[in-house]
């Protein structure tokens, strides 16, 4: 059935709001999916700091929210590596995978490209409810028995292939290779629906180099998935092998309690290859996106054209090519060959590059601009922030022989944590602040945005900055405990700092979470296009229609980045800072980005 | 919305619904579909390279392997699986006519050469399946897989034994060959240290997913996973194909004006046929 069909019929509950095959519901119900996931992620990430923080003390919360997993409020060892682990596959892929991509890339695609909706409704709504199926069934897994999977969220075998070898390896191992396989197919059929519809869709005089930015990033992103995550299939198929029918993809010769196994001839490395092969670049799949929507931010609020718009996308499409032959940098410690090692070190360090240019185009867009600081502002600077300080350390760790010295440190922990974690889920903030009003037809408190961002922001740091020094003194990651060893005695009082900030910066998020629910049902009503903004989306009428526009789509004119466009008398071009997508060029002017 | 006519290429990347590369939104989709399917192949098909390699001196020889033909006696090393490939190549090409029917639109010729096409795949699974009964089943007189212990070869080198299998030089099971070359022949035992490693180690016949008569274990266990990995595809593909095939009986691609759906299964069904050109490499060939 094609999308440009339009249907006006009223619908029922059912399949308006649960089985809906709408984009823009599709989106939100990524959106609370993927909050309501890294909430729980986040959760899980302030008990384990408390644990950390305050070794073996009992807690009134980790007690209420881990019942039998702590004893009198002390959290058991092997549950502590089941929350590492859970938190880990939460975060990185049903908050930052699927609830960015899948809230943004369904939002924005149709909008801002002209389409009336997806290429295939059918498949986006799979594509949701396969998620919602992998994310029941990873919840499910921390409530069996021996608890959820706990060999990391990268899953390394032996701890992942012997279901003997610790509690979590049992049947939550299985649950969550069960999840992730399911979850892959989601990400598949959406991936698929993102690329198609942005190739096909696209409405008269919609150029791929008048495509916003955040189109080019969901479009990159889609086709990193598409061969990044197929990979990861493969790894995890041969490990349900291993696991489960007795082959040796991944064992060697192996004694587990005293008794020799089966197993012969396979190697660990094997499986580090191929998750690698799809761990590196699902880190731009989780960055991409926010760094699309941060340059259409920063562009909007700071009523300045973007600066460097092939620049741009030239860097997001190296970065994207980049990211695929880098994977071995994560493994330099495995015994790969040093001229290997270097290899993986020279295309590491050259991602550099168009990171720097990223950056350096997001300063210069900043740069005497009449700024904006709107919450979804603030949260773009911030991803500047955080993607500058965690992308140096990034140098650091790509170097093999640095890396070699504070590989599986605390380091480790902080630099990914600040360049990954943080830099993404402010571009998601950025853009629920920033397109709130396009989701809900209500405009979100501007205070209590301040105040989440600011609180974010410093505890953010304080949470992840002090971590770099505990790598650097040789505290391991993921240790249930560190006072066992007097040589980290000096460190306990950086720990419990960073577990005080965790529970501060977790508490703020409860700030956005009312903000959120508050806006949304009682919320001034949004005006059509309350930022004064270019891209197509914003001359879509308030009230969601299917279809998107009513009547005829927009044609488009130029790109959509005609901010305080001035005319050779230093007046503005059409009387105001902004000129919508829509209006056609004057005689003499000339449209940007070509 | 099969366009062939070239347009310029500011038309084709204009927007306008126009598609860039002259293809439906659904043919695009399976395309990409397919690159993400061949990048699940790759790193099966990686993993088995590394381990081929890393494993040379003792992998199996598939022509030691697959000697069967059915309904013939003697020793026919790979005989069977060039027919089966050649049918399943074939079944491409009648896929290809099917498609060539349809844009005639000729509702017969779709019928006979997708039914053609359905017929070769099923023949090649049944084979796969008869391919798969040998591996398992193996030879009568079977091979010893040799205990822990260690074995020192002609040139100075001492190799482990664990798990090594030592297949007999014939059925007077007076000799076991071991698996590392002496120059070009293998190494032959005989005599006392012959029941050395006949008490120590363990006979075995066929193959599964821990032990192979015919050699290293992880060529039966990655045998098994991708062709039957490839197998699950070649049988999805029948499936997809025979859904297909009865609606172009029931006149539903005629009724829409195109039979489009036949180009997207075909597109399939040539991937899949094309992937076994890879497997029958790795595994046969090489």
């Amino acid at each position: 059935m094609s999308a440009t069909h339009h249907h006006h019929e009223e619908q029922d509950f059912l399949f308006k709001y649960i089985f809906s095959q709408d984009h823009k519901m599709i989106s939100k119900q990524f959106l609370i999916t993927g909050f309501l996931m890294g909430f729980i992620g986040m959760v899980m990430s302030t008990l384990f700091r408390l644990q950390l923080g305050f070794p073996g003390e009992s807690f009134w919360a980790i007690d209420f929210f881990l019942g039998s997993w702590a004893e009198n409020g002390v959290m058991a060892p092997d549950k502590y590596l089941a929350l590492v682990t859970m938190h880990g596959t939460i975060m990185v892929f049903f908050l930052l995978t699927a609830g960015l991509s899948g809230t943004f890339s369904n939002l924005l695609i149709p909008l801002q490209i002209g389409a009336r909706d997806m290429a295939s409704g059918f498949l986006n709504m799979l594509s949701y409810w396969f998620f919602f199926v992998s994310t029941i069934i990873m919840l499910i897994s921390l409530g069996v028995e021996g608890g959820a999977a706990s060999a990391g969220w990268t899953i390394y075998p032996p701890l992942s292939a012997l279901p003997q070898a610790i509690p979590g390896s049992g049947l939550g191992m299985t649950l969550w290779l069960i999840s992730m396989a399911i979850f892959i197919a989601s990400s598949l059929l959406g991936s698929l629906n993102y690329i198609v519809t942005i190739l096909n869709l696209r409405t008269k005089g919609m150029t791929m180099t008048r495509l916003p930015l955040t189109i080019w990033a969901f479009l990159v992103t889609a086709i990193l998935g598409v061969l990044s995550f197929p990979v990861l299939l493969s790894a995890a198929l041969l490990l349900i092998f291993d696991r489960s029918f007795g082959t040796s993809f991944y064992l060697s010769d192996i004694y587990i309690g005293g008794q020799v196994l089966e197993h012969s001839g396979g190697s660990p490395i094997l499986f580090e290859h191929l998750f690698w092969f799809l761990g590196h670049p699902e880190v731009y799949i989780v960055l991409l996106p926010a760094l699309g929507i941060t340059s259409e931010i920063v562009s909007t609020m700071s009523r300045k054209p973007i600066f460097g718009y092939r620049a741009m996308v030239t860097s997001i499409l190296a970065i994207a090519f980049l990211s695929v032959i880098v994977w071995g940098h994560h493994m330099f410690v495995t015994g790969m060959n040093p001229f290997l090692g270097a290899v993986f070190t020279f295309t590491t360090l050259l991602i550099a590059i168009p990171s720097a240019v990223k950056v350096f185009n997001y300063i210069t867009t900043l740069w005497k601009g009449n700024i904006i600081f709107s919450p979804a502002m603030l949260f773009s600077i911030g991803l500047v922030s955080t993607f500058i300080s965690g992308g140096v350390t990034g140098l650091i760790l790509g170097d093999s022989a640095l890396d070699i010295n504070i590989h599986d440190t605390y380091f480790v922990v902080g630099h990914f944590h600040i360049v990954m974690g943080l830099s993404a889920i402010f571009g998601m903030f950025a853009g629920v602040y920033h397109w709130f009003p396009k989701m809900f037809g209500r405009m979100m408190n501007n205070t209590i945005g301040f105040f989440h961002f600011w609180i974010t922001i410093v505890c953010a740091y304080g949470v992840f900055f002090p971590m770099h020094f505990l790598g650097l003194a040789g505290v391991p990651r993921r240790y249930y405990t560190n006072s066992e060893f007097p040589l980290f005695d000096n460190m306990l009082d950086i720990n419990e700092l960073i577990t005080w900030f965790a529970i501060v910066a977790a508490f703020a998020q409860l700030l956005f979470v009312f903000n959120f629910f508050y806006s949304a049902l009682r919320g001034p009503r949004a005006s059509q296009n309350p930022w004064r903004a270019n891209s197509l989306e914003w001359t879509a009428p308030v009230e969601h229609i299917h279809g998107n526009w009513p009547g005829e789509i927009p044609e488009v004119h130029r790109w959509a980045y005609d901010y305080s466009k001035v005319d050779e008398n230093g007046d503005y071009v059409n009387g105001e800072d902004f000129i919508s997508q829509v209006v056609p060029l004057g005689p003499n002017e000339k449209d940007g980005g070509h | 919305m099969s366009n062939s006519t070239v347009m310029d290429s500011k038309t084709a990347w204009g927007g306008n619904n126009v598609s860039p590369y002259g293809a439906s939104y659904g043919k695009l989709m399976m395309w990409f579909f397919l690159i993400s399917d061949a990048l699940t192949f790759t790193g099966f098909l990686s993993a088995y390279g590394f381990y081929r390699h890393y494993y040379s001196s003792i992998w199996p020889s598939a022509e030691n392997v697959f000697t069967h033909f059915p309904f013939m006696h003697g020793n026919h090393p790979l005989l069977y699986v060039a027919l089966m490939t050649f049918i399943l190549i074939m079944s491409s090409v009648t896929m290809v006519l099917a498609v060539e029917a349809g844009h005639r639109m000729d509702k017969k010729g779709v019928t006979l050469w997708l039914g053609l096409t359905l017929i070769g795949g099923a023949i090649f699974l049944g084979s796969q399946a008869w391919e798969w009964y040998h591996f398992i089943h193996g030879t009568e007189l079977g091979a010893i897989e040799l205990g822990k212990g260690y074995f020192t070869l002609p040139d100075g080198t001492v190799e482990s034994t664990k798990g090594i299998i030592a297949r007999w030089t014939d059925e007077s099971k007076q000799a076991l060959l071991l698996p590392w070359k002496d120059g070009a022949d293998y190494i032959t035992i005989t005599g006392a240290q012959l029941n050395e490693f006949i008490t120590n180690g363990k006979e075995i016949h066929g193959a599964n997913l821990t032990h192979n008569e015919y050699g290293h274990p992880l060529f039966g266990d990655f045998f098994f996973f991708i062709t039957g990995f490839h197998g699950t595809h070649v049988f999805s593909g029948v499936v997809i194909n025979f859904i297909v095939f009865v609606n172009v009986i029931m006149g539903t691609y005629q009724k829409r004006g195109h039979y489009e759906m036949v180009e997207k299964v075909g597109l399939y069904w040539h991937f899949v046929d094309l992937v076994w050109v890879f497997v029958f490499t790795f595994f046969y060939l090489i």
